[in-house]
C-alpha cells in the first residue's frame, strides 16, 4: 500500500552516524577497488580505469564530507529533506549534463559522417578510427544524452506526480554521478579500444557490473519515491518509466554475461557463441529500441504533452491496452535483426510476426499523445514547443510504420546491410527521441529556474524549422542510398553475371553521404541553439519579441 | 478497466506485471536455441581458432571492424555469388562474441580467407587507397609497427574454455609456443602445433619475419575466416531447418 509520509520524523543520531559511516566506508571500499586497478591491471585501460575510478571516489568522499559537515552544523537539513519539498537541483543538473552528452555525441556524430565522405579524416590513428568513434557516437547519444534526459525527467515527473520528495538522500546523486562515472569509462574505454563489441552493449564486463549497481539504485530511488506518494494511484507516465527500468536491467545482465580473462584486466568472452549470442544480443539490442529509446521517452510523453498543452491524457483506456500491449509484444522483435541469417527459420518468423503487430501499440500510443490536442489544436501553432513535441509523434509514427515494414523478410532482403537502417533509426532518433527529449528540456528550464517563459520562442522556432530540414535531409538521403545500394548488389547483367563490384556501390553513395552530412550539421546546429537559448532563459529576463499567443494572455 | 486498479495502486504488483510481460518473449525465443539440437548444423572441420588467430580476433574486435563488416552471407542468390557458401551456425559455434555485424559499409568478410594474398593484406591495411583508390575505409598503419602482446594469451584460451570452446589442457599449456609456431614454417614446434591445429596456415604473415606484430595476427585471423567447414562433405538436405 501507499505510504503517507507527511510528517518525516528526525532520524536519531546514532541512526545518522551509522548511514555516514557506511555511505563513507562504500566510497572507501571503492577508492580501493580503484587503487588496486590502477597499479596492478594488466593492461593500459584497466589502469586508466582504475585512475579515474580513484579520482571519482575521492571527488565523491569530499561532496559527501561537506554535506556532512553542513548537517553537524544545521541539524534540521540531515532530517533527509522530507521537508525541504522536491530535489529539484538534481533535475537542474541533469538538464545541464543532457545538453552536454546532447553536443558531444552530436558533435561525434557529425564527425563520424564526415569520415565516411573524406576518409582522410581518419587520421589513421588508433584513437581517431571510424571504428572506435561509431561507438562512441550511439553510446553517447542513446545512453549519455538519452539516458540523462530519462533520468533527468524520470526524477522530476515521479516527483511531481506523487506529491512526494525524490527518495534518499544522497542515494538519487549516486545514481546520478554514478550514471555519469559509467558514460566517462564506457567512452573513454571506446577510444583506447576497449570493446566488446555487441552493439551498444560495447563496454566492458567490469563497466557493466558498475552500470547494474548504479541501475539498482535508480530502480530503488524510483520505487521509493513511489512508495512515498500521496496519490493512491500511480500516474500512466511511471508505468512507462518503471518497465523502461526493469526492463533495461534485465536485458543489460542476461546480454552482457561473459567470463573475464583476469579479474585485473578488461577483457572478456562473452558467455554465448554464434547464434545463440547473436539472438541474445539482438533481443537486447532491439528492446534497448524499445524500452530506452520508446519506453522511456512514452514516459516523457504521457507527462511533458498533458502537462504543457494543460489538457488530459486523451484516453486512460487506451494508455492501458498501449502500455501492456507495447512492452509485451516488444520483446519479441529481435529476430527480425536476423533474417536470412543462420538463426533458424522457425526464430526469424516469430520475430517477424510480432514486429508487424507491434506497429498497432506503437500507434495506439501515437494517437494517444497527438490527441491529448482535442480542442487545443492552434496550440501546435502558437507554442513551438508543442509542436517539436507533436512533430515527435509524427516522427515517431512514421518509423514505428517503417520499422515493421523493414520486418518483413523479403523487403529485409533488400534493407539488411544498408543505410535504409541508419535511416531508419535517425528518423526515431532524431525525430522522435531527439525531439521529445528537446520539448521537455524546453518545458523544464523555466520551470526550474524560475522563470516565467524561454528567453525566446522564434529560437525555438529556428530550432525546430532548422532540426527538421536536417533529419528530412538526413533520412532521406539513407532510404536513397539503402535501396540504391541494396539494389546494386543484386544487380546483374543480360549475360547473369553480378553487374557491380562492391567498390562501385560504395563510390554510388558519395553524394548521398555528403546530403546526410549536411542534414546532421543542421540538426547539431539546432541543439546549439537551443543551448544558447536555454543559457539565457536560465540566466537572465526574456528577449523582448511578441508572442505567438493570438489572443494575448488574460492579466494573471 | 476497473480490474486495472490493482496494478495502478501496488507498484510491487506492477512491477510483477511487467516482469512478466516482458519474459515471456525472450523464452519462447532464446531458450530453444539452447537445447535444440537442429540450431547448429553437423559439420566437419570447424575447430577453435589458434592462439594467434584468436589474437588477431581480438584486434579485429578492438578496432570495430564489425562496425563496417559483416560476417553472415545470406542463402540469396547474389550473395552467394559475390561471398561464397551461405554461412552456417556452425561456423561462429566458437566466436565469443558473434561478429555476424549489420552493416555492409565495406564487404562481407565471412569467408575472405584466402582471396587475397597476404601482400595484398598488408598493403591494404597500412593505406587501403593503396590498393583500392575508392575505399573509405580507415588505415591502419600502426598494427604493422606493433608488437603483438601474448605473454597473458593461455589465460585468453583458458577464459574461452570455461565459457564453452573445446580448447584442450595441451592446447594451454603449449599456448604461447603455439603462437610463435604458426608465425614461423621452420620451427621444431611445427607438426606439434599443426596436430593441435589441423589445416592452420603457417607462415610469416606480415612480411616482417624478425617480430610477431598485431597486423599478423589480424592478417591470420582473416585468412582462417570461412576456410574451415569443408563444405564437399556437407548435407544440405540434411540440416535443413
Amino acid at each position: 500500500m501507499n505510504h503517507s509520509s507527511n510528517a518525516a520524523s528526525a532520524p536519531s543520531d546514532a541512526n545518522l552516524m551509522l548511514r555516514i559511516g557506511l555511505t563513507l566506508v562504500c566510497v572507501l571500499v571503492f577508492a580501493i577497488i580503484g587503487l588496486i586497478l590502477a597499479d596492478n591491471g594488466t593492461d593500459f585501460t584497466m589502469r586508466v580505469h582504475g585512475t579515474i575510478f580513484v579520482f571519482a571516489a575521492g571527488a565523491a568522499g569530499i561532496a559527501l564530507l561537506s554535506r556532512y559537515g553542513n548537517y553537524f552544523q544545521n541539524p534540521a537539513a540531515a532530517v533527509g529533506g522530507a521537508a525541504k519539498g522536491y530535489n529539484l537541483s538534481i533535475v537542474k543538473a541533469g538538464v545541464i549534463m543532457s545538453m552536454f552528452w546532447g553536443l558531444v555525441g552530436m558533435t561525434v556524430g557529425v564527425v563520424i559522417a564526415s569520415q565516411l565522405s573524406f576518409p582522410e579524416l581518419n587520421l589513421h590513428l588508433p584513437w581517431t578510427n571510424f571504428g572506435r568513434l561509431r561507438p562512441l557516437h550511439t553510446s553517447a547519444v542513446i545512453f549519455a544524452f538519452g539516458g540523462t534526459v530519462l533520468m533527468t525527467t524520470s526524477f522530476y515527473v515521479v516527483q511531481r506526480t506523487c506529491h512526494a520528495r525524490l527518495f534518499g538522500d544522497v542515494l538519487p546523486w549516486f545514481v546520478f554521478w554514478g550514471y555519469q562515472l559509467f558514460i566517462v569509462l564506457a567512452a573513454t574505454g571506446y577510444l583506447l579500444g576497449v570493446t566488446q563489441s555487441k552493439e551498444y552493449a560495447e563496454p566492458e564486463w567490469y563497466v557493466d557490473i558498475w552500470l547494474t549497481l548504479v541501475w539498482v539504485a535508480y530502480l530503488i530511488v524510483f520505487l521509493g519515491t513511489i512508495w512515498k506518494r500521496k496519490e493512491p494511484h500511480v500516474y500512466v507516465a511511471n508505468w512507462f518509466y518503471l518497465a523502461f527500468i526493469v526492463t533495461v536491467a534485465m536485458l543489460h545482465i542476461v546480454n552482457n554475461l561473459a567470463m573475464p580473462v583476469s579479474l585485473l584486466g578488461s577483457k572478456s568472452y562473452s558467455l554465448f557463441a554464434g547464434v545463440q549470442d547473436a539472438l541474445t544480443q539482438w533481443w537486447y539490442g532491439h528492446n534497448a529500441v524499445g524500452f530506452f529509446l520508446t519506453a522511456g521517452f512514452l514516459g516523457i510523453m504521457y507527462y511533458f504533452i498533458p502537462k504543457r498543452a494543460e489538457r488530459p491524457i486523451y484516453s486512460y483506456r487506451l494508455s492501458i491496452v498501449h502500455f501492456w500491449s507495447l512492452i509485451f509484444i516488444y520483446i519479441w522483435a529481435g529476430p527480425h535483426h536476423l533474417h536470412y541469417t543462420a538463426l533458424p527459420q522457425w526464430a526469424q518468423t516469430l520475430g517477424m510476426t510480432f514486429s508487424i503487430m507491434l506497429w498497432m501499440p506503437s500507434w495506439g500510443g501515437a494517437i494517444n499523445g497527438v490527441m491529448t490536442l482535442s480542442g487545443a489544436w492552434d496550440k501546435i501553432r502558437t507554442d513551438p514547443v508543442i509542436r517539436m513535441m507533436i512533430v515527435a509523434l509524427a516522427f515517431y509514427t512514421m518509423s514505428t510504420f517503417e520499422g515493421p515494414v523493414m520486418a518483413i523478410r523479403e523487403v529485409n532482403a533488400l534493407s539488411h546491410y544498408t543505410d535504409w537502417n541508419i535511416g531508419h533509426v535517425h528518423s526515431g532518433t532524431l525525430g522522435w527521441v531527439g525531439f521529445i527529449s528537446f520539448g521537455a528540456i524546453y518545458c523544464l528550464v523555466p520551470w526550474l529556474w524560475g522563470k516565467k517563459e524561454l528567453y525566446s520562442n522564434k529560437l525555438v522556432e529556428f530550432h525546430f524549422w532548422i532540426a527538421t530540414i536536417g533529419i528530412v535531409l538526413y533520412i532521406t538521403s539513407m532510404w536513397f542510398a539503402g535501396i540504391m545500394q541494396g539494389l546494386m548488389w543484386r544487380a546483374y547483367t543480360d549475360f547473369g553475371f553480378l553487374q557491380f563490384s562492391f567498390i562501385e556501390t560504395t563510390e554510388a553513395m558519395t553524394i548521398p553521404y555528403l546530403i546526410r552530412l549536411l542534414g546532421g550539421i543542421l540538426y547539431l546546429s539546432g541543439v546549439f541553439v537551443m543551448t544558447y537559448n536555454l543559457w539565457m532563459t536560465a540566466r537572465g529576463p526574456q528577449n523582448a519579441e511578441t508572442p505567438y499567443r493570438a489572443i494575448p494572455a488574460a492579466a494573471e | 478497466m476497473n480490474w486495472h486498479k490493482i496494478f495502478e495502486r501496488h507498484s510491487m504488483v506492477l512491477v510483477a506485471g511487467i516482469l512478466v510481460a516482458v519474459s515471456i518473449g525472450g523464452i519462447i525465443e532464446i531458450a530453444p536455441l539452447f537445447y535444440l539440437e537442429s540450431t547448429i548444423e553437423e559439420v566437419e572441420g570447424v575447430r577453435p581458432y589458434t592462439p594467434l588467430e584468436l589474437a588477431g580476433r581480438n584486434i579485429y574486435v578492438r578496432e570495430g571492424c564489425y562496425v563496417c563488416h559483416s560476417q553472415m552471407i545470406r542463402p540469396l542468390r547474389d550473395e552467394v555469388e559475390r561471398y561464397g557458401h551461405y554461412s552456417l551456425a556452425a561456423e561462429s559455434m566458437y566466436d565469443h562474441p558473434f561478429q555476424w555485424g549489420s552493416r555492409r559499409i565495406g564487404p562481407d568478410l565471412a569467408r575472405v580467407g584466402g582471396k587475397y594474398s597476404d601482400d595484398w593484406h598488408q598493403d591494404h591495411m597500412t593505406d587501403p587507397r593503396a590498393v583500392v583508390p575508392e575505399s573509405i575505409m580507415p588505415g591502419y598503419p600502426f598494427l604493422g609497427a606493433r608488437e603483438v602482446r601474448y605473454d597473458d594469451i593461455a589465460d585468453h584460451l583458458f577464459a574461452n574454455r570455461m565459457v564453452g570452446v573445446p580448447y584442450s589442457d595441451e592446447m594451454i599449456t603449449a599456448a604461447m609456443i603455439d603462437f610463435r609456431a604458426q608465425t614461423n614454417p621452420d620451427s621444431d614446434d611445427y607438426d606439434a602445433f599443426l596436430d593441435r591445429y589441423p589445416n592452420a596456415q603457417v607462415r610469416d604473415f606480415d612480411g616482417d619475419p624478425e617480430r610477431i606484430t598485431e597486423l599478423d595476427a589480424l592478417i591470420a585471423y582473416l585468412q582462417v575466416l570461412g576456410t574451415m567447414v569443408d563444405f564437399d562433405g556437407y548435407d544440405v538436405e540434411e540440416n535443413r531447418r
